[in-house]
């Protein structure tokens, strides 16, 4: 045990000690890049906790994800430009005077974000399976066709332009860790044991006393608030949100990242996060003219990606790590050869 | 508002409710046989109407020779996507093929994208459907009476179809407990590969008509039309073919009426579809025709 946490704390200074010098000798590409792995981690751990923990299949995220975006770059963008920006329509009365430090903005959006989850999930989580994806899914568009249509709040199509950039490896990096700790507690928690015995039977959960409704709503709130400070983050690394931005493709890569680091792994995740944003970025080069003569076809990289999701449910339905977790004590039961007996581990 | 302009609004409505009608028949009868949403199917029907799009305009093929083979390369493309998709994990859990169905929906879209570009074109115009009649003082086009027709006519075939052929009750059988029809003799996969191929023809036929009426098309055009003809299957009751007609016409003439008549929501025009979808499986989780399912323990 008194191994474990100095090796876990060990780890953070490297990580530390990483993203100090990332963010003094890497150009601002691959800072970018870094940022969206961070990003999508917390993402990914969001849409986990829902689908992957909780069994409840939400196709909902890009529209949790757009609610904390606009209210984080609402709350944090200069009244200059919030002046700019709206010329159609000014910008309704208390928001157009207040600006926010970053971090009470982004929680204030992930809470609204958490909010609207409890509102729709109130009725929604009483559907099972394919229905409750696509209420879900319908709900996210709903989200999107009215940031579309209040011009006052959101400024319609034409979205949010000059968000301040305050997103930086310190923060990313930050959340994600303290993602992924508020969701190792949670999971090892009475509730998580709660919310997988939900995933596994309905009905001998509900028979064993746990309240299905309380739970449900609470993982979809959770999964709601971190979705929403995701889509904070990524606004103000991107500096400019439109309604757009959160179609299905956005839920799509991060459905992508769950199921090919598997569903009901936290280890999988935050490694098929990094996975697949960086392969995104790699694989660019497909979208581009590869011989001459031949020319270029946009749109390959994404057949590559809708591929991949396929195989992997096809031939390898656990993804990369099914449920299992990393552990320090499994890390080093490779290196000792002690027998189980004797305390080694498998 | 004059009693014209409703008639004019309503015969658009019964159209485009024909069309989503045709499209949400393909979902309720793979929903019945495999409780499964064919996420695909609304990009199956995109690629029905870049069929017939190449057949007229690129080959310069006759319109009928063109609409017939795309019917039928639909409806092929509809099981190779059952094939390679979705048999080898039929046993699997729900999510997984769910997660499959969203992936060939996905790769459909994408190869469009690839394929055909992502620039809109537009749909060869063909004097025969889109000639403007004039009934009074309303202009109409022509298709717009003959997309209702075409829908019966084929509804009939298909009730004929599923109630007095073999391969009907096959399908009938297969959708009621798949071992017990295999035990019966029925070749499971055949029947649910023959359902896959006539849903797909039905969206081959919608996606023709869609084409001619709305001319304008893109690779994502399947997207929309494709959610709002599950939630029209979802409103009449999922698994039946009546319901999902009814289903349709609910929704393709309550859009027309709700833009029509309060044009300060037209923003909200998509909105509508799902915001029905949440109200019904509040109140009739089961839609308007479908029976009470108890859940088994």
């Amino acid at each position: 045990m008194k191994r474990n946490t100095i090796f876990t704390i060990a780890a953070i200074i490297v990580l530390g000690i990483f993203v100090f010098v990332a963010n003094t000798t890497f150009d601002s590409y691959i800072l970018r890049i870094l940022n969206l792995c961070a990003i999508y981690t917390v993402l990914g751990l969001s849409m986990n906790l829902i689908n992957g923990f909780t069994g409840l299949f939400s196709l909902g995220h890009a529209g949790f994800m757009a609610v904390g975006a606009y209210a984080t770059a609402l709350l944090t963008m200069p009244i200059a430009t919030k002046q700019m920006n709206f010329f159609l329509v000014p910008l309704i009365s208390p928001l157009d005077k207040i600006v926010w430090p970053f971090l009470p903005a982004l929680l204030l959006g992930g809470l609204l974000s958490a909010f609207v989850a409890f509102l729709i999930g109130a009725p929604v989580l009483r559907l099972k399976g394919d229905y409750l994806a696509i209420a879900t899914l319908g709900f996210a568009e709903i989200i999107r066709v009215i940031f579309t249509n209040t011009q006052s709040i959101t400024n319609g199509a034409l979205g949010l332009k000059g968000i301040p950039g305050t997103t930086n490896l310190w923060w990313t990096f930050g959340i994600a860790l303290f993602t992924i700790f508020i969701m190792v507690s949670l999971i090892n928690s009475s509730y998580g044991r709660a919310f997988k015995a939900i995933r596994e039977d309905e009905i001998a959960a509900e028979s064993m006393g746990i309240s299905l409704f309380k739970h449900k709503v609470l993982s979809f709130a959770i999964g709601a608030f971190f979705a929403g400070v995701g889509g904070g983050l990524l606004g103000n690394l991107i500096g400019a949100v439109d309604p757009l931005m959160f179609r299905f493709f956005l839920t799509f890569n991060v459905l992508l990242i769950i199921v090919l680091g598997g569903m009901g792994s936290i280890t999988g995740t935050v490694i098929s996060a990094f996975v697949v944003t960086i392969a995104q970025e790699f694989l660019r080069f497909l979208d581009e003219p590869m011989f001459p003569g031949v020319p270029a076809l946009p749109g390959l990289r994404m057949v590559v990606f809708s591929a991949l999701l396929m195989i992997v449910v096809l031939f390898f339905r656990h993804g990369l790590m099914g449920t299992r977790e990393f552990s320090w004590d499994k890390l080093f039961g490779i290196f000792s050869k002690k027998p189980l007996a004797k305390g080694g581990t498998k | 508002m004059a009693l014209e302009m409703f008639l004019q609004h309503l015969a658009n409505g019964i159209s485009l409710g024909s069309l989503y009608s045709l499209i949400a028949i393909g979902y309720t009868m793979v929903y019945g046989i495999l409780r499964l949403i064919n996420f695909a199917h609304g990009d199956i029907f995109m690629m029905a109407v870049y069929f017939a799009f190449f057949g007229v305009a690129t080959f310069g093929m006759p319109w009928y020779v063109a609409f017939i083979l795309a019917i039928a390369l639909t409806g092929v493309l509809g099981m190779t996507v059952e094939t390679l998709a979705y048999r080898p994990i039929r046993e699997a859990p729900r999510i997984s093929i769910l997660i499959s169905a969203i992936g060939a929906s996905y790769l459909l879209e994408n190869l469009a994208i690839v394929m055909f570009g992502g620039r809109p074109k537009t749909f060869p115009q063909i004097a025969m459907f889109t000639d403007m009649v004039q009934i009074g003082n309303i202009h109409i086009q022509l298709l717009t009476f003959m997309i209702p027709v075409v829908t019966v006519v084929l509804l009939i075939a298909l009730m004929y179809l599923i109630n007095k052929t073999k391969s009907g009750m096959a399908m009938r059988a297969v959708s009621k407990d798949i071992e017990t029809a295999r035990i019966m003799g029925i070749d499971v996969n055949r029947t649910i590969s023959f359902t896959f191929g006539i849903g797909s023809l039905l969206a081959g036929v919608g996606g023709i008509m869609w084409g001619l009426k709305f001319p304008s098309i893109l690779p994502l055009m399947g997207v929309m039309p494709g959610l709002k003809c599950f939630i029209a299957a979802v409103i009449g009751g999922i698994g039946n073919i009546q319901g999902a007609v009814i289903g349709g016409f609910i929704l393709g003439v309550g859009e027309i009426l709700l833009v029509a008549f309060l044009p300060e929501l037209s923003g909200y025009r998509d909105a509508f579809a799902f915001i029905l979808l949440i109200v019904i499986l509040l109140f009739r989780p089961t839609g308007i025709m479908g029976e009470k399912i108890s859940e088994k323990v």
